[in-house]
């Protein structure tokens, strides 16, 4: 058949033209424009005409720049009509996120059960490997401050507390270094399960080695109280938040590696992908509230903050998480996991 | 939903039309990037000057807001400009590519979120090598970060409508003063002959010089042989004059 495609473009252009004054509407998101019900019949009637005009044409090889104009209006068309994505709900997802993020939690207990293993062997590696060889310190944590004998640093973090306040003049500064550093280390465990969780299970366990050795010093030195009081009141809200980042990562290693079924790769990611996000998001305002607390509590010690109370606030911070994580948004799991 | 050899996803829908998106190429999505971490380091050098003046006041609170913004900034430029602009920033805009759904469904924001919080496995170990060299591996030309989201990033195509008159505008037709010599052309051009010299020209800008002066003097050979205007019209007349002359004879009256 040979088309006219002079005729064909006289013809069909208004049509044409019509429905791409339609996409502008629908695409202008400050706009908030909706579609009555006649507009929507409207706009499928000519997304159908068009597409079968790209096929038409499609036929016809020697016309590129309208076949390239139809097809980028069908690929416009088709998005809007079977996309479901508006801009982001920001208030909304901020609300829902209190109940989203442990729905996800919860919804792949499994994989959190393997990050706690992971990091649970390797706090009992690294308080192990310090308890039988002291020189492997500085291996084990790699950080100036620590390698020092506790008893001393105790001695002397007390002595300065006594005579002022040790961080007059840089709370601000160093919660903000605390957040900003404790959430990328977290979205980056999570990332590294691109690397099919290899990399997220090492940091784990390296992270957990770290951990183990400090806990083990500090103990083997009589310093329990100390480092109680010291690790407790940010600890019990960091450590989880790293833990929960390595969910992420492992869940997304497990998602990459294991079929399930008959899905596809695609398939399985995109089931993943919003409680990823959720996790993310969870995690950041976690590391938040931990860097706060890091900054302007766990740097003070007694005298001017006595042990007890640390070691009470922390105790019970770390009881609301595990109550806040198990328990809240129970009963609404199989409502939208995409936010 | 498949790739070709030149590097297009071709997306069916469920009535069977096929579209195609031609994707980013690695170098153009390099440029984008690096107009985009030049925006983030400009505009925080500037912010820097503000936190400086800030010190005056609170030296911490200053530091605070200065690290805080730093890195809200660093993430939330690509996930909100993405978002806002239907998967463009900055530097996207200005090399016409977009964040797209892989299946050319609307972008999820969790997409655009999850493919810019993998940007800190894609930037390993320096200057994005993993993710550059996944995206010059990959098929669909991915980063992990968009493996993980399901996006590609498509170059936009030249939106506008054909003009159909642009050939005859402004043009001097010698052939017209030749009515008869122009009915005998439309009538042993036959329409597939004309339709490939009227693309010819329209693509004529698009191709390389040396194969477009070869290709108009075989057209123009070609049309000689149908008809045989004046030589003294046709002497001084360039091949791809010729070619321009015979489409508009034959197109002008099929208006």
């Amino acid at each position: 058949m040979i088309l006219d495609v002079q005729k064909f473009i006289t013809e069909r252009r208004p049509d044409w033209e019509e429905f791409e004054a339609m996409l502008r509407h629908l695409e202008d998101d400050s706009r908030k424009y909706r579609f009555d019900v006649g507009e929507v019949r409207r706009f499928h009637y000519l997304y159908e005409r068009i597409a079968a005009d790209l096929t038409k044409l499609s036929a016809y090889a020697v016309e590129p720049q309208t076949r390239s104009y139809l097809e980028s209006l069908v690929a416009r068309g088709f998005g809007e009509m079977h996309g479901n994505g508006r801009r982001l709900p920001l208030v909304r997802s901020l609300i829902n996120l209190v109940t989203a993020f442990p729905q996800a939690v919860r919804r792949h207990f499994a994989v959190f059960l393997m990050v706690l293993a992971i990091f649970g062997t390797g706090m009992v590696f690294g308080g192990l490997a310090l308890a039988l060889d002291e020189t492997a310190k500085p291996v084990l944590m790699p950080f100036p401050h620590l390698l020092g004998d506790p008893s001393e640093r105790v001695a002397e973090e007390e002595a300065t507390a006594a005579d002022a306040d040790p961080m007059e003049g840089s709370k601000s500064t160093f919660s903000a270094f605390l957040m900003t550093h404790n959430t990328k280390v977290a979205i980056f465990t999570l990332a590294l399960g691109m690397t099919f969780g290899i990399g997220t299970g090492i940091l784990l366990f390296y992270n957990g080695v770290m951990i183990g050795a400090v806990m083990m010093d500090y103990v083997l030195a009589g310093e329990s109280v100390f480092l109680a009081g010291w690790l407790l009141p940010h600890g019990s809200v960091e450590i989880p938040a790293i833990l929960l980042a390595g969910q992420g990562g492992l869940l997304l290693g497990r998602t990459l590696l294991f079929a399930r079924g008959r899905k596809s790769m695609g398939q399985r990611l995109l089931e993943i992908r919003g409680d990823l996000v959720v996790l993310t998001a969870g995690v950041a305002a976690l590391l938040i509230w931990a860097g706060i607390v890091e900054s302007f509590m766990s740097q003070y010690h007694e005298p001017i903050l006595p042990y007890a109370v640390k070691i009470s606030f922390g105790a019970l911070q770390l009881t609301g998480l595990i109550a806040y994580l198990g328990l809240a948004g129970r009963g609404g799991e199989n409502s939208v996991r995409e936010t | 939903m498949k790739t070709s050899r030149y590097n297009n996803l071709v997306v069916q829908t469920p009535e069977g039309v096929q579209f195609t998106n031609q994707l980013a190429s690695p170098v153009s999505r390099c440029i984008a990037l690096a107009v985009d971490i030049a925006i983030i380091w400009t505009v925080m050098s500037l912010v820097g000057t503000l936190v400086a003046l800030m010190q005056w006041v609170s030296y911490d609170f200053a530091m605070a807001f200065y690290t805080l913004l730093y890195f809200v900034f660093n993430i939330g430029y690509f996930i909100l400009l993405e978002m806002l602009w239907r998967g463009q920033t900055i530097g996207k805009r200005m090399m016409r590519l977009r964040v797209q759904d892989m299946h050319g469904l609307k972008l999820q924001p969790a997409q655009l979120v999850l493919r810019n919080l993998l940007r800190f496995v894609d930037s390993l170990p320096v200057l994005y090598f993993l993710g550059g060299a996944f995206a010059v591996l990959s098929k669909r030309s991915q980063r992990l970060g968009d493996l993980a989201a399901g996006t590609v990033v498509v170059r936009l195509p030249e939106l506008a409508l054909p003009v159909l008159n642009e050939l005859s505008k402004n043009h001097f037709n010698s052939f017209r003063e030749h009515p008869r010599l122009e009915a005998l052309l439309r009538q042993r051009v036959p329409p597939e002959e004309a339709e490939l010299a009227l693309q010819s020209l329209r693509r004529r800008d698009e191709i390389d010089p040396i194969a477009r002066t070869r290709l108009f003097r075989e057209l123009a050979a070609h049309l000689r042989e149908r008809v045989k205007f004046p030589e003294e019209i046709t002497a001084s007349m360039s091949d791809e004059q010729y070619v321009r002359n015979c489409v508009d004879s034959i197109y002008r009256a099929a208006k």
